[in-house]
């Protein structure tokens, strides 16, 4: 049985050295400039079919109060960083001002209490951060919709940009955060800019004054403290390109999975 | 084996054509494709290292599971694994482990189980979906074929008599004794149990699972992940199953050594068998 034995010995040797080089050859190709952009390729795959099973907008699950959860949990930026945002909060946000421009007929600027007199749409969501976690929560506020008719897009505009007030990466080189999505979750009646949260004003943890919630994608998606809006035709001259904060560090932009 | 035929008189052998090429392709490219998706799926499940029921992870209530770590009065970082309350110290492996350079690592898996090695959920979320991808069409490609080629009816479904032999297959197994000759051409009962179990319920059930995580596909047909009790019970049915293959895997490796491991690699990649016949 020595032969037997012979065997198992290599094939545990192997095993041993075929999973260490599987390890170090991912890592390999991970490194390289071709390999990453091959995997990146599930992104489109994903988007596309996801375009095609759904023609109608399709609404993401809404749960009752009974579902909400006692604790909201902040991630990333819980307190922006910066005088301007401190006297803003001083304030109440009083003299905070969305501006919305860009690829738009009528650019506008809209204080708080002006985006409160508007429609208004209340939905309980869940929140599913990238990481892995979940968290239902109220969210109130108005439809993006309502604000984009206000300014009226050109045709040309492709993508809606949200820059917002809280800087990423330290403030030796603040890389301020922003994210981007397409003309079809803009329009779409559970994307809002909320400014209430489970009944309450939006507490600064979660992004006061206002947070986007686009409500089929990731939690990276839903950028927090937003100062301005932009429509563009493309992201590519925004920061590194990529169409957000997480995107230009590594993230899909498409999130919706 | 040689030494036995040495003893007795040399018995012999032919090689039998046991596995399709298609099968062998689709075989091989499965189990690149499940490697891939298991240690990309450990480097993204410690981005959030615990598992709950429902579908918040906020409900008030604690996870059923969780790898994290702490520190010692002395600062010493300890690796602690949390299954329904009950604590267990796994320093060094869970929790607390070390990379290769020797430096303290405090995710929850070590990185030699993960894909990448170093710490990057965006890239470990590429290999997964790339591969899920590569997995799923791999997996559909073989239903197909294995319904329209009868490999599903001819090779995979036991028949009544088999069924009724269950025992007697529990005992060979358990005494590590393997068919020869003519029955060495077939799967056993057990065998096609367990195969029939991994590609009709855990491969369907963990795809499923995956897909109840995505906001997007959760749209669809809003509240069909009701059905799996919630996102966050789909993640740890998810998670369950990925560890549930991997033990079928290490039964599946543990019989292909025990059983001939040679003429296993062989019809797994020529597709030839030794078959040796019985005096």
């Amino acid at each position: 049985m020595r032969s037997a034995e012979e065997s198992k010995r290599r094939f545990l040797l192997g095993a041993g050295g075929l999973s260490a080089l599987l390890l170090t050859g991912c890592d390999r190709l991970s490194e390289t400039e071709w390999f990453p952009k091959v995997l990146r390729t599930h992104e489109t795959l994903s988007r596309s079919v996801h375009q095609l099973l759904g023609s109608r907008p399709s609404m993401a699950q809404e749960f009752t109060e009974a579902d909400v959860s006692p604790f909201f949990r902040s991630n990333g930026t819980s307190m922006p960083e910066g005088e301007e945002y401190k006297a803003l909060v001083k304030s109440g946000f009083a003299n905070w001002q969305l501006e919305v421009g860009g690829l738009v007929e009528e650019p506008t600027r809209l204080s708080l209490a002006e985006l409160r007199a508007m429609p208004r749409r209340t939905q309980i969501t869940r929140h599913d951060c990238v990481e892995g976690w979940s968290a239902i929560g109220k969210w109130t506020g108005v439809p993006l919709s309502n604000v984009l008719a206000l300014v009226k897009p050109r045709p040309k505009a492709r993508y809606v940009v949200f820059h917002c007030a809280d800087a990423m990466g330290g403030s030796l080189t603040p890389e301020y955060y922003y994210e981007s999505i397409d003309m079809d979750d803009a329009l779409h009646p559970q994307t809002i800019l909320a400014y209430g949260l489970n009944g309450n004003d939006l507490p600064i943890p979660n992004g006061a004054p206002i947070r986007l919630r686009v409500e089929r994608q990731l939690g990276y998606k839903h950028a927090k403290y937003v100062m301005r809006i932009e429509l563009v035709e493309s992201f590519a001259n925004i920061a590194g390109g990529q169409g957000g904060y997480w995107e230009d560090n590594g993230y899909q932009w498409y999130a919706g999975i | 084996m040689a030494a036995a035929s040495i003893t007795s008189a040399p018995s012999p052998t032919y090689l039998y054509y046991r596995h399709a090429l298609s099968v062998r392709i689709m075989h091989w490219t499965n189990f690149i494709a499940l490697t891939i998706l298991f240690m990309s799926g450990l480097h993204i499940f410690n981005a959030h290292s615990a598992l709950y029921w429902g579908d918040s992870s906020y409900s008030g209530r604690p996870p059923l599971f969780e790898i994290t770590a702490r520190q010692r009065a002395n600062g010493e970082p300890v690796g602690v694994t949390r299954v329904f309350g009950r604590e267990f110290d796994t320093t060094g492996v869970l929790g607390v482990s070390k990379y290769a350079n020797g430096e303290i690592n405090q995710h929850a898996f070590p990185a030699w189980a993960t894909i990448p090695g170093g710490y990057s959920l965006s890239m470990a979320r590429d290999w997964h979906f790339f591969f899920a991808w590569i997995f799923v069409l791999n997996g559909v490609a073989y239903v197909f074929y294995s319904l329209f080629s009868r490999h599903l009816k001819r090779d995979l479904a036991p028949t009544g008599s088999e069924l009724r032999q269950i025992g007697t297959s529990i005992v060979d197994h358990v005494k590590f004794k393997h068919p020869s000759g003519e029955e060495a051409k077939r799967y056993n009962v057990l065998q096609k149990l367990a195969y029939l179990s991994v590609i009709f319920v855990l491969l369907p059930l963990v795809i499923l699972a995956g897909w109840a995580m995505s906001p997007w596909l959760n749209s669809l047909i809003p509240g069909w992940t009701d059905w799996l009790g919630g996102r966050q019970s789909a993640r740890t049915i998810h998670f369950i199953v990925a560890w549930l293959l991997f033990l079928f895997l290490a039964v599946h490796v543990f019989e292909v050594i025990i059983s001939g491991f040679w003429n296993h690699m062989r019809s797994m990649i020529t597709g030839r068998y030794r078959i040796k016949t019985e005096a």
